[in-house]
């Protein structure tokens, strides 16, 4: 039996688009009760085939050929009335962002509620003391406060708990899940996982998953389909896709995931830190703690101390909210530590300010997480690339030949010298990213995130650069992440972060394979697509 | 929310003083002084009798005693003489409040509600025919001078059409009581009222334009058109609320010119307002009364940016207060 069916389903892309096609001749099946997951780089159309189920393209984007059949019913000839019908009470969705995703101005408890409101089921009273069970069910620590409370004062795994409360108000067939857990990390994303699957198996509700991540379709996918540029190259039970691909492109993408087990021996060179770091202390608080106003006050960094090597790669992981990226920003001084010492080439530069600062603040460079708005928009690569040298006054001939060099070094053509950021994709603009960085000649690159928001296949092209980079100018790098397998992959020493402090530090094959704590172990065992990695391995 | 508000007020008195010497000394700072622009109507005028003028006023004392008088006075609400007029500041103030207030009132409220309904209603056609009228007369009104608006609104209505009055508060002479007083009122204050708040409606109307348009791209939406709601709650409940946001900021400044007056269409309509008690207190130097007004007005302005801010925590859970 099957719940939904499209078959050759085209969605026509407005014209000037990239491509004519968002996706191109879909054909797909899902059972009640079960899983399907769509895999794909982004652009590659699996949100948009997703959306089409549930009318909710964007303007300007129709289906333009084939049909969707839900419960023997075509979808793409009903009203836009009949569509509301649908919606929210037999298919239902959850998205990635999930604080964005949900209306800040407004309780949770209403949020759910609304849904019971659109579909006119249940009367008031009623409605809130299902939202109260929903917010049971999915996991919420405390239902009570929550449904009083506003989106802003919950977590990210709780909102995302709200979303999935909120779609399963009406006990819909089928759940579509746009990418839900990439903006959380590991454990978070483990919880949540397991969360969806319990809810499939208890009500036999069929989910439509959405990811680009292999790990979470190992664990989870009954059936894979594998998206390319707006078509299926792939599609079967997850077993075979996963362990007996066909199709080189998804060969290509599950060779690009980072493994766990893929870690080398550092070298063990005997030399003097480059960067030492002794007791560093930051902690924010709001509110003046005068007499207007609680103060409130987070121990960000709490005495976390450690020595950076010539020509090595630590790696600082945690979850959000651990603290790692604030260390990052206390060492380049975006955020001036309260205590603490940081020693380079034994200067302490803690607590430097004005021109001694600007003199040592050139051989730390950071690289962001998000390439979209780490680059000025207005700014062509040519002033991005030289903004620094000049600063620093290199004359602007110079620093112009210099900016070609970098680019080139990075992989991009010289061309690039005249055109904004937009003309460029994820990949290249974190190329510019990194170019950027490396313009002042710093000895040590603080990376923060730097291949988070990127697709596997890129974000392994990425960190390919960044090794290659690293060898060849002998650089030093903090690679700030959540993600553990890209630690694994880049780093020769790991430090696990928790709540400000520092919980483990050693050698990346100790952390990643016998930690001693059991937060790190906790993490570890958090990564999804273990078993199949292990799997993998066997194969090769 | 007490703690918060108490200690604004506190903060506020003090800017409140400042803003007060400083006008004071500023206006000190100028040429001339109400002695001299009354010695000079009078035509003939010795040394003598300025001299006799500025005893009177208080002007031969040394600035400083001057200001603490002043000072000393306005915290007990007492704006001082104005020797003009005969009167103490504080009555010719009070006199013409009422008017104020009726008029920029009404052109608060009428281009916040024309506005946001406008702004509103545009979104909701973008890009079709609708919204490009509606933005079109809004950007006319934007461009357009007040004044020029006020001469033709009056050649239109009041000269040629006969419709409407063209100046002044009430019929001179007519004697109206009761409902009658009340049309009579209302007339008067349909063209200087419209003409004021139609640069705020403009403004309000593109605020709230782009603000609905940033907001429905927001994911939110996208969720609350996941749950099957109709497209009419989507834009009230959720996008409306969050759109309206910056113009409750802008409204706040409007509201803080409430007191102020509108000098030119007060000037333009003959509207017996404060605007025009202190274009007619600059003319003549007259001390008192300038600063009366300015201490009125800053007053407001302060005022309203507390009420603005504490509205603002009200729609808004995320903001935290912090004086």
């Amino acid at each position: 039996m099957t719940l939904l069916s499209i078959r050759d389903l085209s969605i026509a892309l407005p014209m000037g688009a990239d491509r004519l096609y968002a996706a191109k001749d879909i054909n797909f099946d899902l059972a009640p009760g079960e899983i399907l997951c769509i895999v794909g780089e982004s652009g590659s159309g699996k949100s948009m085939s997703a959306n089409a189920v549930m009318g909710l393209l964007p303007q300007g984007v129709l289906p333009d050929k084939g049909s969707i059949t839900f419960d023997g019913q075509s979808i793409l000839g009903l009203s836009e009335k009949e569509m509301l019908k649908l919606r929210g009470s037999r298919i239902s969705m959850i998205f990635q962002e999930p604080l964005s995703a949900l209306n800040p101005l407004m309780r949770i408890g209403a949020q759910i509620a609304e849904v019971f409101e659109a579909h006119g089921a249940l009367n008031g009273s009623e409605r809130r003391a299902r939202a109260l069970k929903l917010l049971e069910e999915v996991g919420i620590p405390d239902p009570q406060a929550a449904i009083r409370a506003y989106p802003f004062q919950l977590s990210g795994g709780q909102r995302q708990r709200v979303m999935i409360a909120m779609a399963l108000a009406l006990e819909p067939d089928i759940l579509i899940a746009d990418e839900p857990t990439t903006a959380l990390d590991v454990t978070t994303q483990a919880q949540i996982l397991t969360l969806i699957e319990d809810l499939r198996r208890k009500r036999g509700m069929a989910v439509i998953f959405i990811t680009h991540d292999f790990g979470v379709v190992a664990d989870i996918a009954d059936r894979v389909i594998v998206m390319k540029k707006g078509e299926i190259v792939e599609a079967g039970p997850a077993q075979e896709v996963l362990l007996k691909p066909q199709h080189p492109y998804t060969r290509a993408l599950i060779d690009a995931i980072p493994r766990l087990t893929q870690t080398d021996a550092p070298e063990q060179v005997e030399r003097a830190p480059l960067l030492k770091v002794e007791g560093l202390q930051k902690t924010f608080s709001t509110g003046s703690g005068t007499l207007f106003g609680k103060r409130r006050v987070v121990k960000a960094v709490q005495d976390v101390s450690f020595e950076l090597y010539a020509g090595e790669t630590i790696g600082i992981v945690g979850e959000s909210g651990s603290g790692k990226s604030t260390v990052g920003r206390c060492l380049v001084r975006l955020l001036d530590p309260d205590g603490g010492r940081v020693l380079m080439d034994g200067v302490d530069i803690a607590h430097m300010s004005g021109a001694e600062l600007r003199a040592q603040r050139r051989k730390l460079q950071m690289i962001f997480q998000d390439p979209f708005s780490s680059l000025n928009p207005r700014a062509r690569v040519s002033r991005i690339l030289t903004e620094g040298l000049i600063a620093y006054g290199t004359p602007d001939k110079e620093a112009k030949a210099k900016a070609r060099e970098l680019l080139e070094l990075v992989g991009l053509d010289e061309s690039a010298m005249k055109r904004f950021p937009h003309e460029f994709s994820g990949g290249q603009r974190q190329r510019i990213g990194i170019a950027r960085a490396l313009a002042l000649e710093p000895s040590i690159i603080i990376a923060d995130e730097a291949v988070s928001a990127l697709d596997v296949s890129i974000q392994a092209q990425v960190l390919d650069l960044l090794a290659e980079l690293k060898t060849r100018l002998n650089l030093s790098m903090l690679f700030i992440t959540h993600d553990l397998r890209v630690a694994a992959r880049i780093c020769d020493r790991i430090i696990v972060m928790q709540k400000g402090q520092i919980v483990e530090a050693g050698p990346v094959g100790k952390v990643l394979h016998d930690p001693d704590t059991a937060y790190t172990r906790s993490l570890l065992d958090a990564i999804p697509g273990q078993d199949y990695e292990r799997a993998l391995a066997a194969a090769d | 929310m007490i703690r918060f508000i108490l200690g604004r007020l506190i903060k506020a008195v003090f800017i409140l003083l400042a803003i007060l010497v400083f006008n004071f000394l500023l206006i000190h700072a100028a040429p001339g002084d109400p002695a001299a622009v009354m010695a000079g109507e009078a035509g003939a005028a010795d040394e003598k009798f300025l001299a006799d003028l500025r005893a009177r006023f208080g002007l031969d004392q040394p600035l400083y005693m001057q200001l603490w008088l002043y000072i000393k006075g306005a915290v007990q609400l007492d704006l001082g003489y104005s020797f003009r007029q005969q009167m103490p500041v504080a009555e010719m103030i009070g006199d013409r409040l009422p008017a104020t207030l009726l008029l920029t009132g009404v052109a608060f409220v009428l281009s916040l509600v024309l506005g946001v309904t406008a702004g509103v209603a545009a979104s909701a056609r973008q890009g079709r025919w609708g919204d490009t009228l509606i933005s079109t007369f809004a950007l006319l009104f934007y461009a357009t001078p007040l004044f020029w608006v006020a001469l033709m609104a009056t050649l239109v209505f009041s000269v040629w059409l006969e419709w409407l009055p063209g100046f002044g508060y009430s019929t001179i002479g007519a004697g109206y009581t009761g409902m009658a007083h009340v049309l009579d009122v209302a007339k008067h204050l349909v063209l200087p009222a419209s003409t004021l708040g139609l640069f705020f409606t403009a403004i309000y109307m593109r605020m709230t334009r782009a603000s609905m348009l940033e907001v429905s791209r927001l994911d939110f939406v996208k969720t609350a058109r996941a749950k099957g709601l109709t497209r009419g709650v989507i834009q009230r409940r959720h996008i409306l609320r969050n759109a309206l946001l910056p113009v409750i900021t802008l409204a706040g400044l409007q509201a803080g010119q409430i007191f102020g007056g509108a000098i030119l269409t007060e000037t333009v309509f003959a509207w017996p307002g404060i605007g025009r008690l202190m274009f007619e207190a600059i003319n003549q130097r007259d001390y008192n009364v300038i600063l009366g007004v300015f201490y009125i007005s800053a007053a407001m302005v302060l005022l309203f940016n507390l009420i603005t801010d504490v509205i603002y925590v009200i729609v808004d859970p995320r903001i935290r207060l912090t004086t």
